[in-house]
């Protein structure tokens, strides 16, 4: 754990040498970090609070404030419902409930072991194409029920396909 | 020496211009087909990446050597994946909908054959004798392009391509006036400011640049976080490089020295086509320290915003820009003469900026030759929903809502009936048929209780229920409220709260009143945009569609079949074909059994209503049905399932 904890300030401190220490980069700087590590950690605010020479606070309520932010480590495979008003009005949220009741889990959460997490965005700008769920930074179209089981259908597919071949 | 740099700047840039012309000419007119695929993110969506792997391959199993370019989006998103291929003797031909396999045909058929393929055609670029033309097309006689002029047309990964296409030029021209000129020649054209409040854009610059305090910056919002619109994406994707120039021009005419291009996280290929532009610019020298040797030194900072839709608010942008959360602050001080870091600071929106290079090149009596009296240019919509052609539309100011949903947008899909539309997302509100003949200006919508805001145009059918439209904007607005003022923070929660409970059938008919009470409220208490226009979907919807409440409240029925708790799904056992079991393998939760006599038959208990079952179930049946409210499906009396 503490080796991790070590890790994680390391890779921080990195970036940080990357930007100039000044307040207007905490966003930018933030949006590196997570980039990299997939997540902002406490060990990762408390040094780039340090480094910016601001109060903590600071750091995690510009880190809360944003919806772009996460506080707890992403699943390897990303999942995010759209929500804008076209997706809405062609079923979106009938989308999002369906890929709730698959991963069995909340918007906001990941699967317990770690390969899905479930969020919704507000627009990623394809109305025409709703609704969308954007699949891994992919964003894919026409995502109803029945694709969603499809969808879900080829990661397992691909997981099988992966575990043979390492066999 | 003044009149001898600007000679300089002028044959500076004409090297740089004959030198892309002469690229721009190898690419279209090198003897050669040029193969052009729309994969811009709409186009991603539908799968252009896979149309260019497969063309790509295709080309080189047959050692073909012809260039192929990703460009833009056309704003024909209902026809995505486009591809263009201009083979010289033809006219350039967009083709539709294309898949892999089709484009491997395209490669076989037209390209190393003479077959033109007409079966995948959606229209020529350009008039000839064999294929229509886009000018032929029943939404020309709307349309002009004045912004989107580029988008599709150019890569917009090459500089070169922009500059052949004039590109440039109208910053070359800004150069050689005095920022007071330009500020002249703005406020001259009529362009007001694309955002959604539509202020005079000469007025902002002029009061920016009389401004006592330095530096000053430019900032471009990018924040397009109305959901339903994407037009600001499509810019910065198709065409970035004429943000860039608007934002040079902008800058010269204040004086600055730096300006931000603000853009939402969620556009990632928006941010790399803008970073890649700034690249391109700099290296050219139209970007920097003393651009094409001239004494106007300007450059620009990409930011990535994080997903807050409250900044694409001035004084939240601005909060965000210097790393706070984005919580709005009260104006005055307008940022025009003191925003980021304290500094004057103009604030564009990126249809604002594109439109700056056509003002200063074709001049200001033309742009305001275009449009209405109070609103000059042109309007650009985002049509999307319930219409045929889906996708960006570009008119006039002026022309009629009707004009831009039936004749642009061919109408409704489905032969279903137009029940409402939404301009303006959040903020806006739904005007229903007898507001179709408006002519669209900024006075006109705010008039009739919308308001232009980003320009989203999302058509709403029969099928669509006006409370539910209503209750999802306020909880988008109630989840965006960044909480500083206590009207919009506590008050939007009231009103969901409210219009949840009318959904869901347990709403009271003083609760009408209440909410528009409410709404009245929560636009005086609020500082900002967000909360000043949040109460909108709600006032429009109350006003035109109180009849839709009631049903909702009175008789616990949902009109349009949309509200989950007030519908149920039931199969006619009289209509089902007992051969047929289309909806038994597709529901999702297995709330469908067969009977003894093999009629189908859903457990109400189980049922999630999502609908799959009903669009599962074979046309010439049309079995499966939705029932409102839900108490008149019969009860069966038994429920025999066979194992």
């Amino acid at each position: 754990m503490a080796e991790e904890q070590a890790q994680v300030k390391q890779r921080t401190k990195r970036i940080l040498g990357r930007f100039g220490r000044k307040r207007g980069n905490l966003i930018p700087i933030l949006q590196k970090v997570q980039g990299e590590l997939g997540y902002l950690p406490r060990e990762a605010m408390l040094e780039v609070a340090q480094s910016l020479n601001m109060p903590e606070i600071d750091v995690y309520s510009v880190v809360t404030f944003y919806n772009q932010f996460r506080l707890n480590p992403p699943g390897k495979h990303s999942i995010r419902v759209c929500l804008g008003t076209a997706c809405h009005m062609k079923g979106g949220y009938i989308t999002l409930d369906a890929w709730k009741r698959r991963l069995g889990i909340d918007r906001g959460q990941a699967t317990p072991d770690r390969e899905f997490d479930l969020d919704t965005v507000a627009c990623v700008g394809c109305c025409v194409m709703a609704p969308v769920t954007v699949v891994d930074a992919q964003p894919q179209g026409k995502v109803e029920p029945t694709k969603v089981d499809g969808i879900l259908l080829s990661f397992k597919l691909e997981k099988e396909r992966q575990g043979e071949e390492r066999r | 020496m003044k009149v001898a740099r600007r000679q300089s700047v002028v044959s500076t840039f004409q090297e740089i211009k004959s030198r892309a012309q002469s690229q721009w000419r190898e690419f279209s007119d090198g003897g050669k087909p040029v193969i052009m695929v729309g994969a811009a993110t709409c186009g991603r969506a539908a799968g252009a990446l896979e149309v260019l792997r497969a063309i790509k391959g295709e080309l080189k199993k047959h050692r073909l050597d012809c260039p192929v370019v990703e460009v833009g989006c056309m704003g024909h998103c209902y026809a995505e994946p486009i591809v263009t291929i201009s083979k010289p003797g033809y006219p350039p031909i967009c083709y539709r909908q294309i898949n892999p396999v089709i484009a491997q045909r395209l490669i076989r058929e037209f390209i190393l054959g003479d077959d033109p393929c007409l079966e995948f055609v959606l229209g020529a670029v350009e008039e000839n004798d064999l294929v229509p033309s886009f000018s032929v097309f029943p939404r020309a006689r709307f349309e002009k392009k004045v912004i989107l002029k580029n988008c599709g047309h150019i890569d917009p990964k090459q500089i070169e391509h922009y500059i052949a296409n004039g590109g440039y030029s109208a910053m070359v021209k800004a150069l050689q006036l005095t920022p007071e000129e330009i500020i002249d020649e703005v406020k001259r054209s009529g362009l007001r400011g694309r955002g959604g409040a539509g202020f005079s854009t000469g007025d902002k610059w002029e009061i920016c640049r009389n401004a006592p305090d330095k530096p000053k910056y430019v900032v471009c919002n990018g924040d397009e976080g109305d959901p339903g619109a994407f037009m600001d994406r499509a810019i910065l994707e198709s065409d970035p490089h004429s943000l860039l120039e608007g934002m040079l021009i902008a800058g010269y005419a204040i004086s600055a020295r730096y300006g931000y291009i603000y853009v939402r996280a969620e556009y990632p290929l928006a941010v790399r086509r803008a970073r890649l532009a700034l690249r391109q610019a700099r290296k050219l020298n139209l970007l920097g320290r003393n651009i094409l040797g001239s004494d106007f030194s300007f450059d620009i900072k990409l930011f990535q915003g994080s997903g807050a839709f409250v900044c694409g608010e001035e004084t939240a942008l601005i909060a965000s820009l210097e790393g706070k959360p984005g919580t709005p602050y009260y104006r005055p001080p307008y940022p025009a003469t003191s925003g980021l870091y304290g500094k004057p600071t103009l604030i564009n929106n990126v249809k604002t900026l594109a439109a700056i290079p056509r003002v200063i090149q074709s001049g200001a009596e033309w742009f305001a030759s275009v449009g209405t009296e109070g609103s000059k240019g042109t309007a650009v919509f985002a049509l999307a929903g319930k219409v045929v052609n889906t996708g960006l539309a570009e008119v006039p100011m002026g022309t009629t809502l009707r004009q831009v949903i039936f004749d642009v947008g061919s109408g409704i899909p489905g032969g279903k009936r137009f029940k409402a539309v939404q301009i303006g997302g959040p903020s806006g509100g739904c005007l229903p048929e007898s507001a179709l003949d408006l002519p669209i200006d900024f006075n006109s919508l705010t008039q009739a209780g919308a308001m232009m805001g980003s320009g989203g145009m999302i058509v709403l059918d029969e099928d669509d229920c006006m409370v539910e439209i209503a209750r999802y904007f306020l909880e988008f607005t109630q989840r965006e409220s960044c909480g500083k003022c206590t009207f919009c923070r506590l008050g939007t929660k009231q009103m969901l709260e409210v219009l949840d409970e009318i959904t869901k059938g347990r709403g009271k008919i003083e609760d009408l009143d209440m909410l528009s009470q409410l709404a009245e409220d929560i636009r005086a208490g609020s500082l900002c945009g967000l909360g000043k226009t949040a109460p909108n979907p709600i006032l429009t919807t109350l006003r035109f569609f109180r009849d839709e409440y009631e049903a909702h409240i009175k008789e616990g029925r949902c009109p349009a079949l949309m509200c989950r708790d007030l519908i149920a799904y039931y199969i006619i056992p009289e209509r089902c074909e007992r051969s047929c079991d289309a909806c038994v393998g597709t529901c999702t939760v297995e709330a469908i059994s067969t009977t003894k006599k093999r009629i189908k038959v859903i457990d109400q208990e189980k049922c999630v209503k999502c609908g799959t079952c009903l669009k599962a179930c074979p046309p010439q049946y049309n079995a499966v049905v939705k029932l409102s409210p839900p108490s008149l499906v019969p009860a069966s009396k038994s429920f025999k399932v066979r194992r």
